[in-house]
């Protein structure tokens, strides 16, 4: 049978970012596909040369807009994790308030760019409108929609008093019931589920063994979440992983709608459970030692590797993205499928290039 | 404070790994780490039910480093990304992109390397662009 080779990307209405795939079919039917990247290669972790480590917060702010603040929560929690930084309790719950809200809006952001690859319209309006709700709670609380830069070595610099709380809280009490409206259409509908169930499937032990991370791992039935480390505040607010079975486009979807309502839950906890005192501790001195940070994107597992010696720049800072992880696993999710599939199997992957290339 | 790995050579990396993905192990990714002229330390990140596990391996730069792609194929993408950053060159890379995952082939410098080595590739090449 004839073979026919198509690039897919890097410029395509369904991509948010850059990524190119040169698709292989026989007829319609996908044999191969292989990934390419550098459309949008920064080079950021070389900035660690020339910037000092409280100036890198800035930098890894802006890996990727979408889950900025998680970037700069892993870093700094690595930072002070080498400097021995007792973090006030306050400013561990601070984070996984922002932080929810973080992967709250990337995922509502994300339900509709898959809504509008699968060519339902109405409910990319719907998600993304939503969204402004938690954009519009940012912003009140910190001063930005995404950037939203409330981290800081030893805490975060912003605070949230009792009036915005149950603002927050009001707030989010309306974005989960607007985000439940529209569950039987994302979970139920027949032509949603006709473009995703059964469609880019990984098994659970592909997921495994190609090194899947986030919704991509847990949607093949892999409890895993960074946050079952009880990192920060996330010991007391009884996480437990949202998971799926059949690896499918569905699944990933299916457990990106549940994390987004569950964000909520852990919000509601937070602010519930929000201790008194102080916000932030002074540091002293530099950095010294090699230490791994991980926390859970709201793509997956975020891992910070940072190294320094104690002087005024780091001698290392590696940043493991998971959509990084999650381009392998989409090489074994296209082949055996139609030419049709591959934009809502490349937007079930959530990928954010700007992360993947830094 | 110092992160806890087993070292391992250029001679038992296949081995040591092939060993940890029988044992269940999921492949992070690597970080490499530039030391001086001469080397490099390779760290190789796994995982297993949230336990982290490293393994580290100072090479030389100019020194091919056996692939562990073809035992963990997702190795491809990060051993790929070294090759670009760092001009690592490593034996039995499933899927090469001949130092151009990132950068366009008219980069001969290696621009992760703090101490300027230049691409193996291009050092036959007369003029440095990048």
């Amino acid at each position: 049978m004839a073979r026919t080779i198509v690039p897919f990307g890097p410029q395509h209405p369904v991509l948010p970012e850059p990524i190119h795939v040169t698709v292989t079919l026989e007829d319609e039917i996908i044999t191969d596909a292989v990934p390419a990247l550098g459309y949008v290669h920064r080079g950021l972790e070389t900035l660690a040369d020339i910037r000092d480590h409280v100036q890198m917060i800035q930098v890894v702010e802006r890996v990727c807009g979408i889950c900025s603040m998680i970037h700069a929560a892993c870093y700094v929690q690595g930072i002070e994790k080498m400097m021995e930084v007792e973090v006030p309790r306050r400013a561990e719950y601070l984070r996984v308030i922002w932080s929810e809200l973080h992967r709250m809006h990337s995922h509502l952001l994300w339900l509709g760019l898959y809504a509008d690859a699968f060519g339902f319209e109405s409910l990319f309006m719907q998600f993304w409108r939503i969204r402004e709700r938690v954009m519009d709670v940012m912003e009140a609380t910190a001063g930005a929609r995404v950037i939203i830069s409330v981290n800081v070595i030893g805490g975060v610099r912003r605070d949230l008093d009792d009036d915005q709380c149950k603002w927050i809280l009001s707030e989010i009490e309306d974005v989960e019931k607007q985000i439940r409206q529209l569950q039987s259409t994302m979970l139920s509908d027949y032509s949603v589920k006709k473009r995703t169930v059964g469609v880019g499937v990984i098994t659970k032990e592909q997921a495994l063994e190609l090194g899947a991370a986030g919704p991509c791992l847990r949607g093949s039935g892999v409890a895993q979440d960074m946050r079952m480390l009880g990192y920060g505040a996330y010991d007391d607010m009884g996480f437990e992983p949202i998971v799926e079975n059949d690896g499918d486009c569905y699944a990933r979807g299916a457990v990106r709608f549940r994390e987004t309502l569950q964000a909520g839950e852990i919000i509601r906890k937070a602010i519930a459970g929000l201790p008194e005192g102080e916000i932030a501790v002074k540091v002293r001195g530099r950095p010294k030692g090699e230490v791994i940070s991980r926390v859970e994107q709201p793509r997956g597992e975020l891992m910070y590797y940072i190294k320094a010696n104690g002087s005024k720049n780091l001698d290392r800072l590696r940043i493991r993205t998971p959509t990084f992880a999650n381009i392998p696993p989409l090489t074994a999710m296209l082949p055996g499928m139609e030419l049709a599939d591959v934009p809502v199997i490349i937007l079930s992957i959530d990928p954010c290039i700007s992360c993947t290339e830094r | 404070m110092e992160l806890e790995c087993t070292t391992i050579t250029r001679e038992t990396v296949v081995d040591e790994v092939t060993k940890l993905k029988n044992d269940g192990y999921r492949f992070v990714t690597m970080s490499v780490v530039d030391l001086d002229e001469v080397n490099v330390d390779i760290l190789y990140h796994f995982d297993k039910d949230l336990e982290e596990l490293n393994l580290r391996m100072a090479v030389p730069k100019k020194e091919p480093v056996p692939s562990i792609s073809g035992v963990y194929f997702a190795a491809f993408l990060i051993e790929n990304e070294s090759k670009d950053h760092f001009g690592l060159e490593f034996d039995g890379l499933v899927l090469d992109f001949g130092g151009t995952l990132y950068l366009e082939e008219e980069v001969q410098r290696t621009p992760f390397c703090k101490y300027g080595v230049i691409r193996k590739d291009a050092e036959a090449a007369p003029a440095e662009t990048a």
